[in-house]
């Protein structure tokens, strides 16, 4: 099921928690919802889900305008943060649930709900746990079982809050990777949200990243983590340094010297250097290039981070380093970012 | 006042750090101050009560248990609770469910209302209803126009219990409803639930306990409700008597054995009451215990 969102926006109290929101979401496609707290991704998840109402705009499930109907009609499984699972209902009873509260004809007798159930439970690698109650679950379990109670009304669109906020990081890791195989299984349109960039960038065919209400960018991890069309999306997936920096003349200069890179269609003035820390190029000499001092250094894992101050306002960057590269305190480095953007000055 | 004991429920910490356990003589100063009181006040007030009930023996007890009278004021007293404890079930339910589960203007001043009949005198509440419904109350004109009697008569006292017993459902159930929030049911209605498969599978196992508990205490009220009642009954024996009223009436009139025949029956509820609370206590301490963290 295709889900469109069309110029949403969503206040409460008079607060806008989203400003105009507009997101295709392809049928079967795996997008997660990435930002900060307070960036309104999971405020769109609940709206998609039926559990807000929109202030502006619509949002459609195929071509229907699903945006009047309520969370019952518009037939979305939905994993909460906390799972909310029914804690005096049995694990078969919680997966059973949606189908034993239909009506007439669609609910199916009880001997097929509890077929169902067990199926979804072997889906989720749970069989044999159907008697047990929620409170006798570990998180991780709760969360698959919060899943195959979602999935048992064979939702168009599968939702997930925060999916693997609450477990700790050798069961998400292995959550992860058991939710894409699942996604890849039963091919729903999925939505997650979470603020775990790692995740998001692993587990998701796009990635959409907000900020303060809005959508900064949707994109494959590949597209946002080399091509990140923002200075927020840039600063807040991965790591990246900032230069201010002067164009002039289609070039690049720092202070009275250019640096070596070109920048043919940027508008002459102030602007900032964005760059990731591991993705420069060392120099022996220098004529064209950024030079700086050692000003620190620490090893992280298989590198080596140094702080650099350049030229005379002795401002700092950071670069990575190989271990083995002989630069000590107060040496100097040369070095030129080989993927860089650059941004208007603030 | 019995106020609800909402925090029961928190993790009792065994052991405790030697630097807040007072020393031994401060103790037992503390435990024997606590008993003497206890018994003092609770415990030879109720042997007395058994004891003056049977002191002419078992006989005159059962036979002043079936005097006519007695049995109509016991009749009465079962069925005001019969009446006002469901009514406040749903009442409580309403009043937590709209507190506990959204917004809305006006909620601080609805939560306010509720606490009111415990911190007025029960005889202003009755009161109040002898100015409402009374000869020359409010609606009494057009009550008597009516032939509809309230005042000394059933309807009254159901009436003056319900106000009197509102809070204790509502007060058990509303910080139960706001620390489970709305998580439930919302995943109820996202599974495709309507309301009131909601409301039944949902909301109202995941508080039942708290439920009971407040039925319990709820229906210990309203039989033992004496002062709200008393204004609006009128003391009509056989008719508008209930147990309580009808103690004292036997007991003005030295009528020892049968005033504490009765008595004996209301303590033995309390003491039913006590029981069944100390159950539902550690029944309810499991499921909240098991249900922790989830």
């Amino acid at each position: 099921m295709e889900v469109r969102v069309a110029n949403v926006r969503k206040e409460f109290d008079r607060f806008p928690a989203l400003h105009d929101v507009s997101l295709d979401i392809k049928s079967g496609e795996l997008i997660a919802l990435l930002g900060p707290s307070g960036s309104g991704k999971t405020t769109l998840l609940r709206l998609i889900a039926g559990l807000e109402r929109p202030t502006r705009g619509k949002i459609f499930f195929g071509d229907d305008d699903a945006s009047q109907k309520s969370i019952q009609e518009r037939n979305v499984g939905f994993v909460f943060q906390h799972y909310a699972l029914f804690r005096h209902m049995t694990v078969a009873d919680n997966i059973g649930f949606g189908l034993k509260v239909r009506h007439g004809p669609s609910r199916p007798p009880a001997a097929e709900i509890r077929r169902r159930a067990s199926e979804l439970l072997d889906l989720v690698q749970l069989s044999g746990l159907e008697k047990r109650y929620p409170a006798q679950l570990s998180g991780g379990q709760r969360q698959r079982v919060a899943l195959a109670r979602a999935m048992a009304i064979e939702p168009k669109v599968l939702l997930l809050d925060e999916p693997f906020g609450a477990l700790d990081a050798q069961v998400r890791r292995e959550l992860r990777r058991w939710l894409r195989e699942i996604h890849d299984r039963t091919g729903h349109t999925t939505v997650f949200v979470t603020h775990d960039q790692e995740e998001a960038l692993e587990l998701a065919d796009r990635v959409v990243v907000m900020s303060q209400g809005r959508i900064e960018q949707v994109g494959s991890a590949d597209e946002i983590y080399d091509t990140p069309n923002s200075p927020f999306v840039y600063s807040f997936i991965g790591e990246s340094s900032t230069l201010p920096v002067k164009v002039e003349d289609g070039q690049v200069w720092i202070a009275d010297r250019p640096i070596g890179l070109s920048a043919p269609h940027a508008p002459s003035g102030e602007a900032v250097l964005y760059f990731r820390p591991h993705d420069v190029e060392l120099l022996d000499g220098c004529s064209g290039c950024i030079a700086g001092t050692v000003a620190a250094s620490r090893r992280v894992a298989g590198t080596r981070r140094v702080e650099l101050e350049i030229g005379g306002e002795r401002q700092r960057v950071e670069i990575e380093l190989p271990v083995d590269h002989p630069a000590a305190q107060k040496s100097r480095v040369a070095f030129r970012p080989r993927r860089w953007k650059l941004f208007p000055a603030a | 006042m019995a106020d609800p004991e909402i925090k029961s429920y928190e993790p009792h910490h065994e052991s405790q750090s030697a630097a807040v356990t007072e020393s031994l003589p401060v103790r037992l100063l503390l435990m024997a101050v606590a008993f003497a009181f206890l018994v003092i006040f609770v415990l030879l007030p109720l042997i007395i009560v058994f004891h003056e009930a049977l002191a002419k023996g078992l006989g005159a007890y059962t036979e002043s248990l079936s005097n006519p009278d007695t049995r109509s004021a016991i009749r009465l007293t079962l069925l005001v609770a019969a009446i006002a404890v469901p009514l406040n079930v749903v009442f409580g339910i309403s009043a937590a469910w709209a507190i506990a589960k959204f917004e809305f203007k006006g909620k601080a001043f609805l939560t306010t209302l509720i606490d009111l009949p415990f911190s007025v005198s029960p005889v202003i509440s009755g009161l109040v209803y002898v100015l409402l419904f009374g000869a020359q109350g409010l609606l009494g004109e057009w009550l008597k126009a009516h032939g509809i009697q309230i005042l000394f008569a059933v309807p009254g006292i159901v009436l003056a219990t319900v106000f009197v017993t509102f809070p204790f459902v509502a007060r058990e159930l509303i910080p139960l409803m706001q620390e489970q929030g709305n998580g439930d049911e919302e995943a109820a209605l996202s599974l495709g639930a309507n309301g009131w498969q909601t409301f039944w599978y949902v909301t109202l196992p995941n508080v039942k306990w708290g439920l009971l508990y407040g039925v319990l205490l709820c229906n210990a009220r309203s039989m033992g409700e004496f002062g709200a009642v008393s204004v609006v009954s009128g003391h009509i024996r056989g008719l508008t008597n209930t147990m309580p009223l009808h103690v004292e009436i036997l007991y003005n009139e030295y009528n020892a054995v049968g005033a504490f025949a009765v008595a004996s029956l209301l303590a033995g509820l309390a003491l039913v009451t006590l029981v069944l609370k100390t159950l539902l206590e550690m029944r309810y301490g499991a499921e909240i215990a098991a249900t922790r963290g989830h």
